[in-house]
């Protein structure tokens, strides 16, 4: 068994001893131990992955390849660069702390595991596949679990916001399907034979004809799940019913799933697509990343703010991919991972307040931090964080894809780019208003009845997302190099 | 005729021999014995099954009426496959409302034939022998659909079929007629020498298609579905989308890629108009559906567009994805309707709100149902999304990128409906939910091959290598 195939063997293994289990107690303690391995895998891999890099200059490492389909030319295969093990460590991070987040899920609870876990091995199969149809799979894999998770233990119009998050999301990977279709059916433009192998593609020329028609569907079939403007409504709706664990996993991760997609598969095998439809895309992500500022400044519900800054902070990954430059990239990347381990730190704290105060509305909320003061104070930070404080990871992300963005020779661009950068001014005042009003000030009603402090188990989730912030923001150094090395061929084949 | 050619009709001939068995036994058994007549026809007839994959000669027969071919043999294994399922599912409904009117003999000899007639359909070599098959296997069921004859809506059920099925064998027999008319000879082999396009054979291909759409239930020769399904008994209601189903789409592709391939640019344009036109008036009808029989006799017409994405290609790989898609569509739909048929015999129950908190009480059905419901949606890892995703992939081959596009915005909306009976399984709690049983054996039986099916035959690539090494035997 390679280092790789773990990854989905494991999560699997982890379901089935799952199916055994009888109570609440037993379900989240073989819930931890999974995903406490997991979490010990891809530390192993990315100390690995930095051994090996030092050694290999291939493309992708620990790759392998078993035919699958003989006659379509599939095949299970695998294989990871710097981003995707950076990723993997953010998938296996936050699912370690939903399981400790949802530490006291009394319904249903061994169904809820499964389902977690079983949506963390359809991320973690993506974010390794190497073979289009693979990943395809995985990718719905991913998906259609979040039908259940919002619908059996969300909150509110839960039904509505499961039906539409998976109706967009399973609609978006139809239309992706056409676009994987078209780039199969175009692999064999030099005379090779027909494959969906990414890193094949990618050597071969695709007519240009070709790419300007499947480019757009392929790009916008991941960049859904991206929360793309005008495509993002799933995303506030679906996150304001989903529980705790479930809007960390999903903001943290899964809409992560796009802007990796759009990187790896759309804009890597299509790079005359991508400059010919860039502009175009350019214009929907910024608008998305002022629009989701906007957005979040009139929300008085916490989930709903912080689901459009979600989508706000992910149009600025689609920006900086669009930009085409390594500076840019490598913001869009590490955005990625820091948004993820940020509103992934949002959410949890949103779910123990609200557990707390039974309200999630920041009108009626108020001087939290005089009654529940690590939780404020973590928000806080968290908060300072989102805004690109320096010493936190947003910073690092930001700095990097706004040098990048203003490289770009062209005047519309660079226009665009200004506009984007104000957006970071409206994320201060949204931020900064939540922090007033509900951390700051007097007590409200709401806030008087005795709380408890945050537990072991809630500081545990806090600490595994805080940490990464941290860290990515103190030495960001050795993750861009790492994520620098491998955008490398990517440059090479896109410009 | 000497014992090898005989050799070449073993399957008729087990069929037979089994419905013969079958009526015997109804004759002589004691009154007190009847009921073994269950387990007898359940047990013969997974002989039956079992002997069929022996390897099998090829050859023709009756001066080429009746041919047999690797392919065909194919066909006839998928076709015992399922209604061995669909004879496990109804062995309980028999057990408890046919035997004490004595008449549980009859239903599994009326169902026996009717394969018979299918399997010598898909052998036909002339249309003759054609006709003759689509004849024996339409009558039994027209009887069967009318089963439950202390129920209104069981006769309509047959009135409706015979009625429709009479009018789409005169069509298709009108058809054939011209065709010959036109070439002289009825026989495949000679009809693929001589065929020319003219008025006359274009005419005659039309309405000789128009027979068999009816038999797939392919708009605008869908409207008897419905109701049929939802009057006739369950099992015969899963019978008709799946394995009379399944048989018509074997025989139009084998008549379409080899007969009449020399008009497929006519052909081809119709196949377009009538998979657009069934997807979508097949989902949107499914999407309003309370009964579950109705529910998936709408799903079953969209499905049905969809295997038109293969049939337009008129290539090998159409073929084997058609083939690997019914295949897979049997499992997955009798899955569904496995399920709709234990909780209706257990508890009379045909509702989707009935359905309501399913989970909570029957949680290995709802996740049989489950399973079923994303494999004929399209969900991987479930075989369905291969069967699926490889029919699109053979329209693609062909530059049917729109229609390919036309069909994913078909599978969203099918998506939705699907989910509509996870929801209320999953996601709705309901004061009276149907109460906790026990299914019994066979039903046990027939759920888990449905289940191990949907599971196997996507992951398990060799099943669709095979099936793909077999269709190029075809043209």
């Amino acid at each position: 068994m390679d280092i790789l195939s773990l990854f989905i063997v494991l999560p699997l293994l982890t379901v089935l001893v799952l199916l055994g289990a009888r109570s609440l107690k037993q379900a989240r303690l073989i819930a931890m131990v999974g995903t406490l391995v997991q979490v010990a895998m891809s530390v192993n891999l990315l100390f690995a992955y930095l051994r090996e890099r030092a050694v290999n200059d291939e493309i992708m490492l620990f790759t392998r390849d078993l035919v699958w389909f003989r006659d379509f030319n599939i095949h299970y295969s695998i294989g990871v660069d710097g981003i995707s093990v950076a990723l993997l460590m953010l998938t296996s991070l936050v699912v370690l702390a939903g399981v400790f987040i949802s530490w006291k899920m009394e319904e249903l609870p061994k169904e809820f595991f499964i389902s977690l876990i079983v949506l963390s091995t359809g991320v973690y199969g993506f974010f390794i596949s190497l073979d289009l149809f693979l990943m395809f799979v995985f990718f719905e894999i991913a998906v259609i679990p979040m039908f259940l998770l919002i619908g059996i233990w969300g909150s509110g119009p839960r039904e509505y916001a499961a039906m539409k998050l998976t109706l967009m999301l399973m609609g978006a990977s139809a239309v992706l399907l056409v676009g994987i279709l078209g780039i199969y059916f175009n692999s064999g433009a030099d005379g090779g034979p027909l494959t969906f192998n990414i890193l094949e593609i990618a050597e071969v020329q695709i007519p240009v004809e070709a790419q300007k028609l499947f480019f757009p569907l392929t790009f916008i079939g991941f960049a859904v799940i991206g929360a793309l403007f005008p495509f993002h409504t799933w995303s506030p709706d679906g996150h304001a019913s989903a529980p705790t664990a479930v809007s960390m996993l999903h903001a943290g991760v899964l809409m992560k799933l796009g802007g990796y997609g759009v990187f790896r598969v759309a804009m890597y095998l299509m790079p005359e697509g991508t400059l010919h439809w860039s502009w175009f895309f350019i214009v929907l992500a910024a608008f998305g990343v002022i629009y989701g500022a906007f957005a979040a400044i009139r929300q008085t519900d916490l989930k709903y703010i912080n689901a459009y800054s979600s989508v706000s902070h992910l149009g600025l990954v689609l920006f900086a991919l669009l930009m085409l430059n390594k500076t840019a990239w490598n913001g869009a990347i590490i955005q990625s991972l820091s948004h993820g381990f940020m509103t992934a730190l949002f959410f949890a704290l949103i779910g123990m307040i609200y557990e707390r105060t039974h309200t999630r509305d920041v009108t009626k909320l108020g001087g939290l931090l005089k009654v529940i003061p690590f939780i404020s104070a973590t928000y806080v930070i968290g908060g300072l964080a989102s805004l690109g404080l320096p010493g936190f990871s947003g910073f690092v992300a930001e700095m990097n894809i706004f040098v990048g963005a203003f490289q770009h020779p062209e005047i519309p661009y660079r226009i665009a780019s200004i506009f984007v950068v104000s957006a970071i001014v409206v994320t201060a005042v949204y931020i900064l208003r939540v922090v007033g009003m509900m951390l700051m000030g007097p007590l409200r009603e709401n806030s008087l009845t005795p709380m408890g402090k945050a537990t072991w188990y809630e500081k545990t989730g806090i600490f595994l997302m805080l940490l990464p912030i941290i860290g990515i923001g103190v030495a960001p150094l050795w993750l861009s190099e790492m994520i620098l090395k491998s955008i490398q061929p990517f440059i090479q084949g896109v410009l | 005729m000497d014992m090898e050619t005989v050799l070449l009709l073993r399957q008729e001939i087990s069929l037979l021999v089994i419905a013969l068995i079958l009526l015997l036994y109804e004759i002589f058994a004691s009154d007190r014995k009847k009921a073994g007549v269950v387990p007898l026809a359940i047990a013969l007839f997974t002989i039956h099954t079992a002997l069929g994959f022996a390897a099998m000669k090829e050859g023709v027969l009756f001066g080429g009426m009746f041919r047999t071919t690797a392919l065909i043999h194919l066909f006839k294994n998928i076709l015992n496959l399922g209604v061995l399922i669909v004879l496990l599912q109804s062995a309980e409904w028999v057990r408890k409302e046919l035997l004490p009117q004595k008449r549980g003999a009859e239903f599994f000899i009326l169902l026996l034939s009717s394969l018979l007639g299918l399997q010598f359909l898909i052998s036909s070599g002339d249309f003759l022998m054609f006709y003759l098959g689509l004849e024996l296997s339409t009558l039994p069921l027209a009887a069967l659909a009318a089963f439950e004859i202390y129920q209104m809506r069981s006769s309509e059920a047959g009135i409706k079929l015979i009625l429709s099925s009479a009018m789409a064998s005169g069509i298709t027999l009108f058809g054939i007629s011209l065709l010959y008319a036109s070439s002289g000879t009825i026989y495949y082999s000679e009809l693929a020498g001589v065929i020319t396009e003219s008025n006359l054979t274009v005419l005659a291909m039309i309405l000789f298609f128009a027979g068999l759409a009816f038999k797939i239930s392919l708009v605008p020769f869908h409207f008897w579905t419905a109701d049929v399904y939802e009057g006739a008994p369950i099992g015969v209601a899963s019978y008709l989308s799946v394995i009379s189903k399944g048989a018509a789409v074997f025989i139009l592709m084998i008549l379409f890629f080899t007969v009449l391939k020399p008009m497929i640019h006519l052909w081809e344009n119709l196949f377009y108009l009538l998979a657009v036109l069934t997807m979508f008036l097949g989902n949107l009808f499914a999407l309003r559906q309370q009964n579950m029989k109705r529910f998936l006799a709408f799903s079953s017409i969209a499905q049905a567009g969809f295997i038109l994405l293969g049939l337009i290609t008129g290539t090998t790989l159409g073929v084997a994805t058609v083939i690997y898609f019914v295949l897979i569509y049997i499992f997955s739909n009798l899955a569904a309707f496995g399920v709709v048929q234990a909780i209706s015999t257990a508890t009379g129950k045909e509702q989707m709100q009935d359905y309501e908190g399913l989970y909570r009480t029957n949680p290995k059905l709802s996740l049989v149902m489950m399973l079923g419901l994303f494999s004929l949606a399209g969900i991987p890892p479930v075989a369905g999304f291969f069967g699926k995703f490889f029919l699109f992939t053979a329209a693609a081959s062909e530059g049917y990128y729109f229609l390919v596009f036309l069909a994913v915005v078909n599978v969203t909306i099918s998506l939705y409906y699907y989910l509509l009976v996870v929801r209320a399984m999953f996601l709705r709690k309901s004061e009276h939910p149907i109460p906790y049983f026990a299914n019994t054996v066979f039903m046990r039986i027939g759920l888990v091959i449905t289940v191990i099916g949907i599971l196997v035959l996507g992951l398990y690539s060799p099943v669709y290598d095979y099936i793909y090494a077999l269709s190029s035997t075809l043209n």
